[in-house]
């Protein structure tokens, strides 16, 4: 806070910081910061530290269902095993996000100050599935626009008065909308196998069919992909609203190793 | 009022002769004048209760409300100037906020009853602002367990198990006094606070006015939300029935 009533006011006193709740930490502001020469030129971020791999979501007949396994990768390395990639924000909303877990992370964040934030206004409106794609592909456009991509490929699915919403953005601010989706190597060997399974039968796919196809999908990936657990998440948003599960296990079936070449005795 | 006229009320930057500031002082007239607001700390919760007295019958109901919420699981009751009251729970939000990006993680309400009340009180040190014309009551639950704050427009700020501002305080105070507030329920509570505004009300002098009823509990899942309508119903339907037995026994 400027102490100095004096200045108070005055049109060149940088008004606005006279009630700003940045008083509590100086040099937070812009102002404060130094010169920028000695660091060299600007650098940003050209790849991901901490990666999650694909991340499945399909429409089914009373919402949408979400699946991600619980890996956390340094590069190769299968460096944390028990981190949950699917959220939930607000009572009708999932997120999914493959990519970096810090930018994740992040984008947590800020969903849940957009979530206060019109809390507060008190309005009796509450964020629906299509508000928050649209704020969150507003954000991955602008961040890639500024150079400083957030780097994730998200799948956002919801249900709201009745409206099942499925959706993607990446760190390019790519957008589109399908009753299925997956990311990351999802995208190569996951996609085509929902769209078989799901593509026109949005409206007749039970609960428990729809946990299968993507439980069959993961089996598939995790055979398939070597950035990936069978440790997984499915995450299920309906009228009634959401839940995600926690993680189990997925049953899978090695004998056939014998016989590859290469690989068994 | 002996210190008009004195020269001594002017600023909020002179004392009085006698170690007084007289526009702080005025600020408190502008709570006292205001409909009653109480806060109880119960055993699992806090609730807020507003006497928000109608300005006008041509009011949508349920306008200018005077229970905000500043966060999740934070509530802002006030009683003064209303418009004092919408700048402060602004500066709250912030406070929240800037607290949320830095530590990731909920304010305490220890901490977010301290810079309200450091905010208010920086009103009372410069000749060119003048104080907070509201008392505050601040309601959350951290990790603590359920917390009650109050800050005056001196800035000001104790917690409590449970308070009262307002034109009604007195006698809000000697009811919330009482009740058995550490083992009261937050379903109790509420019932309590309906009818302790009931009881506080003068309708003689105020006509009509709309009860206001939050809390921050197990129940509403931490989050500081307006106590569901068929609860808040109930217990203005009870603050009634006794307040109608009191009036048989008179």
């Amino acid at each position: 806070m400027d102490h100095f009533p004096g200045n108070w006011g005055q049109p060149r006193s940088r008004d606005d910081h006279v009630f700003s709740s940045t008083d509590y930490f100086p040099g937070h502001n812009a102002y404060d910061v130094g010169s920028r020469a000695a660091s060299g030129p600007a650098q940003r971020t050209q790849q991901p530290m901490v990666t999650g791999t694909s991340v499945l979501g399909i429409t089914f007949k009373d919402g949408i269902m979400l699946a991600a396994d619980t890996l956390a990768s340094y590069g190769s390395l299968a460096r944390f095993r028990d981190v949950q990639r699917i959220i939930k924000v607000g009572d009708s909303t999932l997120i999914g996000a493959s990519g970096e877990v810090a930018d994740f992370q992040y984008i947590e964040h800020i969903l849940e100050t957009l979530t206060i934030q019109e809390y507060d206004h008190d309005d009796g409106q509450k964020l629906s599935p299509r508000h928050i794609y649209e704020y969150l592909s507003r954000v991955m456009y602008g961040r890639r626009s500024n150079f400083n991509p957030l780097w994730n490929s998200l799948i956002v699915g919801g249900v709201k008065d009745g409206d099942r919403f499925l959706g993607f953005v990446d760190l390019q601010g790519t957008t589109y909308q399908s009753s299925t989706i997956a990311t990351g190597y999802g995208a190569y060997i996951g996609q085509p196998l929902l769209r078989k399974a799901v593509e026109g039968r949005e409206d007749e796919l039970t609960e428990e069919e729809a946990r299968k196809v993507l439980e069959d999908v993961m089996r598939v990936l995790f055979y398939r992909d070597a950035r990936s657990l069978n440790k997984i998440q499915i995450a299920t948003v309906t009228a009634a609203g959401s839940k995600i599960t926690e993680p189990y296990e997925l049953q899978t079936e090695w004998a056939f190793a014998e016989g590859v070449r290469g690989y068994g005795a | 009022m002996s210190s008009i006229g004195t020269g001594y009320d002017l600023s909020s930057s002179t004392y009085s002769p006698d170690g007084r500031i007289f526009q702080v002082e005025y600020a408190f007239k502008a709570v006292d004048n205001s409909g009653t607001a109480i806060g109880i700390r119960a055993r699992d919760g806090v609730v807020l209760a507003v006497e928000k007295l109608v300005q006008s019958k041509l009011l949508v109901p349920g306008s200018n409300k005077r229970i905000q919420s500043a966060d999740s699981h934070v509530g802002v009751a006030t009683a003064g100037l209303l418009a004092d009251g919408r700048h402060l729970v602004t500066r709250i939000r912030e406070e929240a906020q800037q607290y949320r990006d830095f530590y990731r993680s909920k304010i305490p309400g220890k901490v977010i009853a301290e810079r309200a009340a450091g905010y208010v009180q920086a009103f009372t040190l410069y000749s060119s602002v003048r104080p907070f014309g509201i008392s505050a009551i601040l309601a959350t639950v951290d990790r603590d367990g359920p917390q009650l704050y109050m800050v005056e427009p001196s800035g000001v700020y104790y917690g409590y198990k449970g308070t009262a501002i307002g034109k009604g305080k007195q006698v809000a105070k000697t009811e919330l006094e009482k009740l058995k507030l550490g083992e009261l329920s937050c379903r109790e509570a509420v019932k309590e606070a309906a009818r302790i505004i009931y009881t506080v009300h003068d309708d003689v002098k105020d006509k009509d006015f709309e009860l206001e009823l939050s809390w921050v509990c197990e129940e509403s899942g931490g989050r500081h939300e307006f106590v569901p309508k068929d609860l808040a119903a109930e217990a203005e339907r009870a603050a009634k029935a006794s307040l109608e037995d009191e009036m048989d026994e008179d």
